[in-house]
């Protein structure tokens, strides 16, 4: 990917880091720490790799991607109104009575979402049947997989892992499936370390029959490199170990479980969005803090 | 017709339906010779996916089949099944793929295997669920007709199919129509209403009680759930007292389905029998007489409940 692309790609992120910001603050409640550590995989996925139309959401010959830790679903919703599935004015209704940003995703209210996910451990499963009705289906679109890493603690996660590399249709095997680990390393109660450790975890999924990569899951230009891989790697699905930082981009939100789970106040969500862009507010994005501004008085 | 269990007039008509409609695959989790889709694997082995123990992945991956525009049939013993009640909730139920679960192995009536291996509970589960409706069919023409309506039906559905052999109940004219209960035999003293394995069981404690001076009506709720409201009420009416047969805890199956909806319309007396407690290993004829299932079981029921 050339270097205008990945700085294009950087900018988009950004953006996308400071409407997940704008959402959680308005909505009072979510989950910003693991929606900050998977928002450059998100956005590199909608904006430089994915098939899909925002008119179409049905598209059968669309890519599929589910979020399988489904509580990030700011970040897939950042990427969403930017991809046009839904206007950017409409994130703010994050978590209200009646809108389809559900609090965890929810395919029927939201055109674009592909499963309801945020029951942790499912989404695996679902990907893979994706991936198999494709294959059976003879379309040559793929299906990507977000995990987090306390995700991977639940059983289903390892059936699945077990199940996708031997399922087939014929010869065909799911070389069509990607799944991205989101390794934060840090979950709800606590490091994951500390919770119960998943390593060594690449070593796990090359057991299973995975081909394993192992990136820097905030590295544009290598999450890219990683993807255009697991598109070449035949007869076989690929896991891909993103190491990223909870919280990335905002400095006192950074590896701290306390922002797991826990909204940004205002005065916190400005802090944190000038922080994301440099210090200094962008034209586009002064309406957005005397929004968050506003919910102060309100 | 011979009797014939449920799930083996499931497995023979799911395999002339897929050699008409390529959309339908199967999934099983190792229980395809119990759960009778072997055959189809044999016979459409593409179609076919075995993805050994491990229910809950079965589940999801049917999820994903269906929302790619196939037919998927997920099956295994009903406790297994529904026991992956949490997958079914968000990956099948709320997600609205619309798969085909199929439970088998209902009820204490599997026998000698046990408590263990019995769906006495999935009635309750998947009635607690939005979006999934529950056929019980009671004989082997209506489990022919109702796997049919299950590949046509938009959405999600849960089949509830027997091991044990089901006499027939109906004429071969009988037509299945989804979401409705049927009289099966006209009575004006008391409302039987069943469905599944011990239906049979019912139409014979009829007979019997006929000979005692009671005229029974005997209803098939194959549809459990959504419950045809207006023919049970009907019934309800004209007789005035409803009991309730079923091989499936009493606890959130079609005796509550059916409380609930005398209670709220239509208060009547009501007896419900079924399973109470844990099933237990044993010869099935057996255990239906000790859970009071079996036509005599069903008989003394009734004319207690009339204080006859």
């Amino acid at each position: 990917m050339a270097n205008p692309d990945v700085l294009k790609l950087q900018q988009i992120a950004r953006e996308c880091r400071v409407q997940i910001l704008r959402m959680l603050a308005h909505a009072g409640s979510g989950h910003p720490g693991g929606s900050l550590s998977v928002i450059d995989i998100l956005a590199t996925l909608y904006f430089n790799r994915m098939r899909y139309d925002p008119a179409r959401p049905l598209w059968e010959d669309r890519d599929r991607l589910i979020l399988s830790k489904g509580h990030c679903v700011p970040a897939q919703y950042a990427c969403m109104a930017r991809a046009g599935f839904l206007p950017e004015s409409g994130l703010v209704t994050l978590r209200k009575l009646g809108s389809p940003l559900q609090g965890h995703p929810d395919r029927v209210m939201l055109p674009g979402i592909e499963a309801a996910t945020g029951s942790l451990g499912q989404g695996l499963s679902i990907a893979a049947g994706m991936a198999l009705g494709l294959k059976l289906a003879g379309r040559d679109t793929r299906v990507y997989c977000v995990v987090g890493d306390g995700e991977v603690q639940e059983g289903q996660v390892w059936e699945a892992a077990m199940s996708a590399p031997k399922v087939r249709v014929a010869e065909h095997r799911l070389d069509n499936l990607c799944v991205i680990l989101d390794y934060n390393g840090i979950q709800l109660d606590d490091r994951v370390k500390k919770i119960l450790d998943l390593e060594p975890v690449a070593e796990k999924w090359k057991a299973f029959g995975w081909s394993v990569i192992d990136i820097d899951g905030h590295d544009i230009a290598q999450i890219d490199k990683a993807l255009d891989q697991a598109e070449s790697v035949k007869g076989r699905p690929t896991f891909m170990v993103a190491h990223t930082v909870k919280g990335k981009g905002v400095s006192f939100m950074e590896n701290d479980p306390e922002w797991h789970g826990k909204a940004p106040k205002p005065a916190e969500a400005i802090r944190a969005i000038t922080e994301v862009l440099g210090g200094s507010l962008p034209d586009w994005a002064k309406p957005i803090v005397a929004e968050i501004q506003a919910l102060e008085h309100a | 017709m011979p009797a014939k269990a449920s799930l083996a007039a499931f497995g023979e008509v799911l395999l002339e339906l897929g050699a008409k409609d390529e959309r339908i695959v199967t999934l099983d989790a190792d229980l395809s010779k119990s759960t009778m889709t072997a055959r189809f694997a044999k016979t459409f082995p593409s179609r076919a996916f075995n993805v050994g123990i491990a229910e809950s992945t079965m589940i999801g991956m049917a999820a994903g089949l269906a929302l790619t525009g196939h037919i998927p049939f997920a099956c295994s013993f009903a406790c297994f099944l529904v026991g992956r009640f949490e997958t079914i909730r968000v990956s099948v139920a709320y997600t609205q793929a619309p798969v085909k679960l199929v439970g088998t192995h209902v009820g204490v009536a599997i026998g000698e295997d046990g408590y263990s291996q019995m769906g006495l509970e999935d009635i309750a589960c998947i009635r607690a669920l939005p979006n999934i409706p529950i056929v019980q069919p009671a004989d082997e023409l209506e489990t022919r007709q109702a796997v049919g309506y299950a590949v046509d039906h938009p959405g999600p559905i849960y089949l509830r199919l027997t091991r044990q052999s089901l006499e027939p109940v109906h004429d071969e004219g009988y037509r299945f129509q989804f979401g409705k209960a049927e009289v099966l035999r006209p009575g004006l003293d008391v409302s039987i209403v069943a469905s599944g394995g011990p239906l049979w069981n019912a139409l014979e404690a009829a007979k019997t009680l006929a000979a005692h001076g009671v005229r029974a009506e005997v209803l098939n709720v194959s549809t459990i759930k959504p419950l045809d409201e207006e023919t049970i009420l009907r019934s309800a009416g004209k007789t005035g007292r409803v009991v309730t047969v079923e091989d499936h805890s009493l606890s959130g199956g079609l005796g509550s389905a059916v409380a609930e909806l005398l209670g709220e319309v239509m208060p009547s007396p009501l007896k419900r029998l079924g399973v109470t407690g844990f099933g237990e290993s044993g010869d099935p004829k057996a255990l239906y007489a000790k859970h009071g299932l079996d036509p005599d079981g069903i008989v003394k029921s009734v004319l207690k409940f009339l204080n006859r």
